[in-house]
């Protein structure tokens, strides 16, 4: 008998992945319908960790923000800091110093660094290739190691401030960061010894989850993903900030947006961000000693001496965790390049001591969004691939 | 910029405009958002990066749709704002961006603002019998929840043996 | 005939001390990574750390295959009906240790869509405060753990998981009677718990 369309649908097997499930990224939920071992079409299901981030902003005040941003993409949390700081000082219209600007892109690097050792680590692990996240671990320490000096915790460093950074880097800081710089690029050697012309791993990605550029932009694709599929955007080199025209990289690109090719594109941008944390560095000496936050008491917090010995720095104090900054009426948009792709802070503010609406704009997103399209007609094992190769991250999907 | 030829070849359709820092932002007309989509999509905007709302509480009407697009070829920026009635349908944009698809489920799920077109109009982020729309102003924060509030204390258990003695 | 040395060779011990002593030192652990604590896990699991001196390599992300449910990161209200689920289906002995203050009561985000301690919901052994808690920290959470079983009698049957199932019935109960879904159940036993001063729902 022929099968007909509807027996055809009857015939699919519905398999759920998660949201329990050892490869899906945080919590997600995707229901596969399969016709024997090939996805007919996959359905993700969101929101299991929607923690109602932006809704919670509206009751704090920007400061306070601060920390909540830091979880949404808790794997390079500083990257988060830094954009919604760039956010609210545009809504203000100031700029942080010069050297709070260099340090800026110089957390910023380390935590793309960061990011895509994890993305990397965990798809390999995803696909059976365990010792590549082991090793690449050993370098996500060394940049706890850094981030700890810096700001006081590994994992969520919180280290930006409106007008600029909580502190200044300690002197120990310099020579671990320069050992960071030598180990660092060896380990990536490492990693591609283990991958790039591993025949199981190319068979694995190559062709997986490819994506032509035209449906990558209508998908609303950025960062690391888009550039994987031959789109060369990326928000460092098309609308810096930051004084980020003023380093010298590389964007990559590739050519078919499959999983191979997302995974070149992030070890070539680790080595690019390494090119750009050496200047990072290089450039703090050129600059010397200076101050990391605004000298405006109305934006940011006297220092402690000044407070405990003047009046008029206990009332800056008092004034700005009680009464919050005065902020203009307006709405912004700023976007910065994160680990994966434009990660953009929309603000309206009524003037008040909290944000009026706060919304993040997560790559990862529209990113997700596509996966029944990247995954449709392959089996599940491709299904995982993707998955880890997209960089889901569940706190920056949901808030 | 865009927003002139906007206004040249689209006349009346841009009710206000303004230009806060550096951001080009465009109300339109509510009926004629497609119009406007389908003229910048030709200027080479052809990448959706979000759809938003905003509830402005007791003015009338109550939600400012939000869309920020971006052109690839030049770089430049633009944001949207369509003034929106509770309740008042919306055309949806899934036709043109694919990215619509789940930005337009969230101002569904978190607003309740219809989109009219969708193939797929349900709840992303709540689950599916949730009660209310949670990002509107009247939504508490704590959805209810009087263990949310500020004055519980988290239950303690004084028999609870000590592992440290 | 010689008599045989046994000292070298024999311990004599009580039941419950072996039995602890093997169930401590070979506990399986089920990632229940939700968020930023699961990065930490990684951390923890990675060599630095090396989660695995303590027998507990054998990660398993099958509840029927694992005895310690790990709960990392922020379990929100859509999660809590899957996470009474998981842990149901494990099999007894089993234990639940909280890692986070996400998991533990909610953490810094008091909203309508967190829930605010996952022992509203499941019995917990441990909880881990952090956040993230340091992989040493997690590994002292472990360690208490350990401690905590080495404690327990064999004999004794806990009562809070008893209690669990009888909230499970219940819960299963109001879906049938009620027509909800499992969502919709949770969220209003964890409403009337909330009002009577909140208490858990197990």
């Amino acid at each position: 008998m022929e099968p007909t369309a509807a027996s055809a649908a009857a015939d699919r097997m519905i398999v759920n992945m998660g949201p329990s499930h050892p490869v899906t990224h945080g919590t997600l939920h995707i229901v596969l319908e399969l016709e024997g071992e090939i996805i007919a079409k996959a359905t993700p299901n969101i929101g299991y960790l929607h923690r109602g981030v932006e809704k919670l902003g509206e009751n704090l005040s920007y400061q306070q923000f601060i920390p909540l941003t830091d979880r949404l993409n808790y794997c390079s949390s500083l990257m988060n800091n830094v954009g919604y700081a760039l956010a609210v000082e545009k809504l203000l219209g100031i700029q942080d110093p010069p050297r709070s600007q260099v340090l800026r892109v110089l957390c910023s690097e380390l935590a793309r660094i960061g990011d895509h050792l994890v993305c990397i680590g965990i798809n390999a692990v995803d696909i059976g290739a365990f010792s590549a996240f082991l090793y690449l671990f050993r370098e996500r320490e060394t940049i706890y190691d850094l981030f700890e000096m810096m700001a006081g915790q590994r994992l969520h460093a919180s280290f930006t401030r409106i007008g600029g950074l909580f502190r200044d880097i300690p002197p120990e800081f310099e020579p671990l960061c320069r050992q960071f710089l030598e180990s660092c690029p060896r380990t990536i050697d490492e990693m591609e010894t283990l991958l790039t012309h591993n025949p199981i791993w190319a068979d694995r990605t190559k062709g997986v989850g490819a994506i032509g550029a035209a449906d990558a932009v209508s998908w609303g694709y950025t960062g690391p993903c888009l550039r994987a599929a031959g789109v060369a955007q990326d928000l460092r080199k098309a609308q810096p900030y930051l004084g980020y025209d003023s380093y010298e990289f590389d964007i990559p690109v590739a050519t078919t947006g499959d999983v191979y090719d997302r995974y070149l594109v992030r070890t070539e941008e680790m080595r690019q961000s390494l090119r750009i944390v050496r200047q990072c560095l290089d450039r703090l000496k050129e600059i010397g000693p200076g101050p990391v936050i605004v000298d405006d008491y109305k934006v940011a917090l006297p220092p402690k001496e000044k407070v405990y010995t003047r009046m008029e720095s206990l009332i800056h104090h008092f004034k700005l965790i009680m009464h919050g900054m005065e902020m203009p009426v307006g709405e912004v948009y700023s976007a910065t390049e994160a680990a994966n792709g434009e990660l953009g802070y929309y603000i309206v503010s009524h003037g008040g001591k909290c944000p009026y609406r706060i919304h993040v704009r997560p790559p990862c997103f529209p990113i997700f969004n596509s996966f029944d399209e990247q995954v449709r007609g392959r089996i599940i094992a491709d299904a995982v691939a993707v998955l880890g190769a997209m960089n889901v991250v569940a706190g920056e999907l949901d808030r | 910029m865009v927003i002139e030829r906007i206004e040249a070849q689209l006349p009346g359709v841009v009710l206000d405009r303004h230009d806060f820092r550096g951001d080009q932002t465009i109300v339109v007309v509510p009926g004629r958002l497609l119009e406007v989509v389908d003229f910048i999509f030709q200027e080479g905007f052809q990448l959706l990066l979000d759809v938003t709302a905003v509830d402005q509480g007791e003015r009338e009407p109550r939600f400012d749709l939000v869309y920020h697009l971006l052109n690839l070829a030049n770089q430049e920026r633009i944001r949207i704002k369509v003034p929106v009635a509770d309740g008042a349908p919306v055309p949806s944009l899934t036709g043109r961006f694919k990215s619509a698809d789940w930005a337009e489920r969230e101002v569904f799920d978190l607003f309740g603002i219809p989109f009219q077109g969708h193939p797929d109009l349900r709840r992303l982020l709540m689950w599916d019998d949730f009660p209310g729309h949670p990002l509107r102003k009247d939504f508490p924060l704590d959805g209810g929840d009087p263990f949310c509030n500020q004055d519980i204390g988290a239950p303690f258990d004084p028999d609870a043996r000590s592992l440290n003695g | 005939m010689e008599t045989l040395k046994l000292d070298d060779s024999v311990t004599t011990t009580r039941l419950d001390a072996v039995v602890n002593w093997a169930r401590k030192n070979s506990l399986w652990p089920l990632p229940f990574g939700t968020a930023c604590c699961a990065i930490e896990f990684m951390s923890m699991m990675a060599s630095r750390y090396d989660f695995s001196r303590f027998g507990a390599e054998a990660l398993r992300f099958s509840p029927r295959q694992s005895d310690l449910l790990l709960v990392l990161g922020t379990i929100t209200n859509k999660q809590a009906p899957v996470l009474r689920q998981i842990y149901a289906q494990m099999a007894e002995p089993k234990w639940v240790v909280s890692v986070g203050v996400c998991a533990s009561s909610g953490g810094m985000y008091r909203t309508y869509a967190t829930l605010q301690g996952i022992d509203r919901v499941v019995p917990v052994d441990v909880y881990v405060p952090g956040c993230p808690p340091r992989p040493e920290t997690m590994i002292y959470g472990v360690m208490q753990l350990q401690k905590k079983i080495s404690l327990e009698s064999l004999a004794a049957r806990k009562e809070h998981i008893e209690s669990f199932y009888q909230s499970l019935a219940r819960q299963e109960e109001l879906q049938r009677a009620a027509g909800l879904t499992a969502h919709q159940a949770v969220r209003e036993m964890l409403l009337e718990a909330g009002a009577q001063g909140g208490q858990r729902i197990w």
